[in-house]
């Protein structure tokens, strides 16, 4: 489950304590990654000893297949913070202490899709490097998207002059990348000023690619800071582009709010807090991050409360009278649900775990505390019909079919509804 | 201080008669009087803003340095008010408080707690500073608590932590042990004008029962004295004051063998009961089971955690930070474990954390709701609790909840 498992990476106090032996010139941010990874390894060791499944057969062992996201961008601008804020859960303020990367660092994220995530170092010029040429099909081949990080803080001229060359090389010749550019490390900076720098970007960047022939390049652009919400939030439509058929799942969402006149949901990947689908309501950073933190919670009260094992004459005094019936059968939903009530207007936050890595998240109206009852059996269905999606988008066994969990949220499986 | 003490599940006639002490006891509000001190820029304030006001730790860099001495009264558990000195730390004001504004400061004290920043260059000095505190401590008010933050751990390398912490500590409670022995050695000249009048405000009235007389002994503060390593970017900071308010809540007796039979008669692993706006843990029970819980540090984690939530909802709803955020929180984790935390009484919240299962989940909020009426009294000085919970009550509103629960 999304939560159990989660809850190894994240602080644990046992662990702190165990001397570690890592020369003294490291850094403390190092060492919190040396940490994290280890944690990985030993997790995955300990999964493989426990003999759990690995993720299904979609696991495909070689690394084709799998979208690629590119952190690119000037050096010192910020990519391996980025990666390791989002991705390795380093708190931000010790993102200070990381040096600088010197070859490209390439990571793997295993979630509901795989992802694979490459840090280049900013000095390096993928394009322009005769005395060491890089295989640009090996890097370019793959579907995915290209980051380019430009810290706003900065001069950032000679940033948007060489992206301008890379979207170029692109342009000729890999079309289906996409091209994210994170306007980064805009916090502190006024609003009006923020909007006033990425308005010179877009513009630099427009007319040196229209001078160049080029129209209607897919370049977007994210205001980011890795000190608050925004990263996730950009990171999260980069991914969104690469889902395949996110119109469905979206789809999906949007029925659900309607029906049980949710205000916003959320499809969230739990260990990254990305978010891969929401409902078509207009974007809204309050709600998400308010969603996000949720989650966090959550997993915080899993950890402390959920990870670790009971005694067996617990589960046998549990098991035995008055209830007589096994634990499992005394549960109304084997997956993680939660839900709060909010004092102002009373309005409830509600969450359902999807499966290992996804959980859905929505903000409810006022007043509809009194019908979870009902609001859970359509969150079932919903989510019985994200499942059957992901299975079937997973395998590609049928991509052409409609995933059957929408036939059922649209048709009779919605049970009452909310209004 | 004569608090009440006495657990009320004990026989017939003795415990009308503490029902009646206690019902005396109740009527009036409890003030006790904090002091916060420490060198300037050690981080009293940002400490009592993040407790009691509900700051962010990051939020606490726009603080500036106290000036002279900053009374607060805070609100706790409605028959508890503490009177919080933040005492600014800069040299003259201390040289202030221990000459002209001596007996005004040090008389009455109900709790001293004295920072110390790690990163202090000066470590003879703090030192030397704290001596003379403990010593006017130890003259004006011998029977008040003493806790010493050794703060800003944060700054440490992780590894060295425990180390660091440990060294200090010796070092403190051997000055503490030095500057008691010094004032025990002057004590004939020092108590010999009888005590200084209660001339602080506030707290001094409901304070002057419990005055030590001029003979009786002084304790022996560096054995009784509590240390804590604290910062204000990790939980350990509630650690610590969930001690330093441990001791101060009335009636804390009665809380825990209440949450006890509560805690038996719904079948729960663990209760916290939570002030509401500080967070801190109050009181807690844990079951035989829930004691094999590997998180020892979980209280504070989980008033970390709620008051981290806590702000992230005001920053939604648009309400002051202070405010009232969630009233109602439940989580089911499969067949693993179940948990709500919901408003309890006006001035607490009430964290269960129970085994899986519908039927007990259910029954276990209902009962908690019933059990409502006899925590009452966390709530003012208006009523004393009779008798304890009737455990024989609890358990068929157990039995009657439940069998509603499974229908």
């Amino acid at each position: 489950m999304a939560f159990r498992r989660d809850s190894d990476a994240l602080l644990d106090p046992s662990t702190e304590q165990r001397p570690q032996c890592v020369s003294r010139r490291t850094s403390r941010a190092m060492l919190n990654l040396h940490r994290v990874y280890e944690q990985n390894r030993q997790r995955v060791q300990q999964n493989l000893k426990d003999g759990v499944k690995v993720p299904e057969p979609i696991a495909v062992p070689h690394a084709k297949g799998k979208p690629r996201l590119l952190l690119m961008g000037q050096r010192r601008s910020g990519k391996s913070s980025i990666s390791s804020v989002v991705f390795h859960k380093l708190p931000p303020n010790e993102t200070l202490f990381l040096e600088s990367t010197a070859r490209i660092q390439k990571d793997s994220l295993n979630s509901f899709m795989e992802f694979q995530v490459w840090d280049f170092p900013g000095q390096i010029d993928v394009f322009d490097n005769p005395a060491f040429p890089f295989d640009m099909d090996a890097i370019f081949g793959e579907i995915g998207a290209l980051i380019w990080v430009i810290d706003a803080q900065d001069d950032y001229l000679e940033a948007v002059a060489r992206l301008n060359a890379t979207i170029l090389h692109l342009q000729r010749s890999y079309q289906h990348i996409n091209i994210e550019v994170f306007i980064h490390k805009v916090d502190g900076l006024s609003d009006d000023y923020k909007l006033d720098i990425q308005r010179d970007i877009t513009i630099r960047i427009q007319d040196e690619l229209s001078d160049q022939g080029v129209e209607n390049a897919p370049v977007n652009f994210h205001l980011t800071s890795i000190y608050n919400h925004s990263i996730f939030e950009a990171f999260s439509k980069v991914i969104q582009k690469l889902i395949p058929r996110l119109g469905q799942l979206e789809a999906m969402l949007t029925n659900l709010c309607r029906t049980c006149r949710f205000e916003k949901a959320y499809l969230f990947d739990v260990n990254t807090k990305i978010y891969i689908a929401t409902d078509s309501t207009p974007e809204d950073m309050a709600s998400y991050e308010i969603c996000s933190d949720y989650v966090d919670v959550i997993i915080d009260f899993t950890e402390v409360y959920g990870s670790w094992q009971r005694t067996p004459e617990w589960r046998k005094r549990l098991e035995g009278p008055p209830w007589e019936q096994k634990l499992e059968d005394q549960v109304a939903c084997e997956w993680a649900e939660s839900g709060m009530v909010l004092a102002d207007a009373q309005r409830p936050i509600m969450l359902r775990e999807v499966d290992r890595f996804l959980a859905l998240v929505a903000i409810m109206k006022e007043g509809s505390y009194e019908k979870m009852p009902q609001i859970n059996m359509n969150v079932d269905v919903v989510v019985k019909g994200l499942t059957e999606f992901f299975e079937i988008t997973k395998s590609k066994m049928t991509p052409t079919a409609v995933p059957g969990g929408v036939t059922a949220v649209n048709g009779n499986g919605v049970v009452g509804d909310g209004h | 201080m004569a608090d009440y003490d006495q657990p009320t599940t004990g026989g017939a006639s003795a415990a009308a008669a503490t029902a009646a002490a206690a019902q005396a006891q109740l009527k009036k509000v409890k003030k006790q009087k904090v002091l916060l001190m420490g060198k300037s820029g050690s981080g009293k304030s940002s400490m009592r803003s993040i407790i009691f006001s509900n700051y962010l730790a990051r939020d606490t860099r726009r603080l500036g340095a106290t000036i002279d001495i900053d009374l607060s009264h805070v609100k706790f558990l409605g028959n508890l008010t503490l009177n919080l000195w933040d005492c600014g730390g800069q040299e003259a004001f201390m040289e202030n408080y221990l000459s002209q504004q001596r007996a005004h400061v040090f008389s009455n004290v109900g709790v001293l707690i004295y920072v110390f920043d790690i990163e202090s260059r000066d470590v003879d000095r703090d030192l030397a500073t704290y001596v003379n505190i403990i010593s006017a401590l130890v003259q004006y008010s011998r029977e008040a608590k003493v806790f010493v933050l050794i703060h800003k751990m944060d700054l440490i390398q992780p590894m060295t932590r425990e180390d660091v912490f440990d060294r200090r500590v010796a070092l403190v409670r051997r000055k503490t042990a030095e500057a008691v022995a010094i004032v025990r050695k002057q004590k004939p000249e020092l108590t010999g004008p009888s005590p200084p009048p209660p001339a602080g405000p506030g707290g001094a009235g409901a304070m002057a029962g419990s005055l030590p007389s001029p003979d009786s002994p002084i304790p022996d503060l560096e054995v009784s004295m509590q240390l804590f390593a604290t910062s204000i970017w990790d939980q350990s900071l509630y650690k610590a004051w969930a001690s330093i308010i441990h001791d101060l809540v009335p009636n804390l007796s009665v809380i825990e063998t209440q949450l006890a039979s509560l805690g038996v008669a719904i079948d729960a692993d663990e209760i916290l009961l939570f002030e509401r706006t500080s967070f801190l843990v109050v009181s807690k029970w844990t079951s035989p089971e829930g004691e094999s819980n590997p998180y020892g540090d979980r209280f504070e984690r989980m008033s970390n955690i709620l008051k981290a939530w806590k702000h992230t909802c005001s920053k939604f709803t648009g309400t002051p930070r202070n405010a009232e955020q969630f009233s109602d929180f439940e989580y089911k984790m499969g067949a693993n474990f179940s948990m709500f935390v919901t408003k309890f009484t006006t001035n607490t919240y009430i964290l269960v954390c129970m085994p899986p299962g519908e039927a007990r989940f259910n029954s276990a909020k209902l009962n908690v709701a019933a059990a409502r009426p006899w925590f009452r009294f966390l709530d003012g000085p208006i009523i004393a609790p009779t008798q304890g919970i009737g455990s024989s009550q609890m358990l068929s509103g157990l039995a009657a909840a439940g069998g509603g629960g499974e229908a």
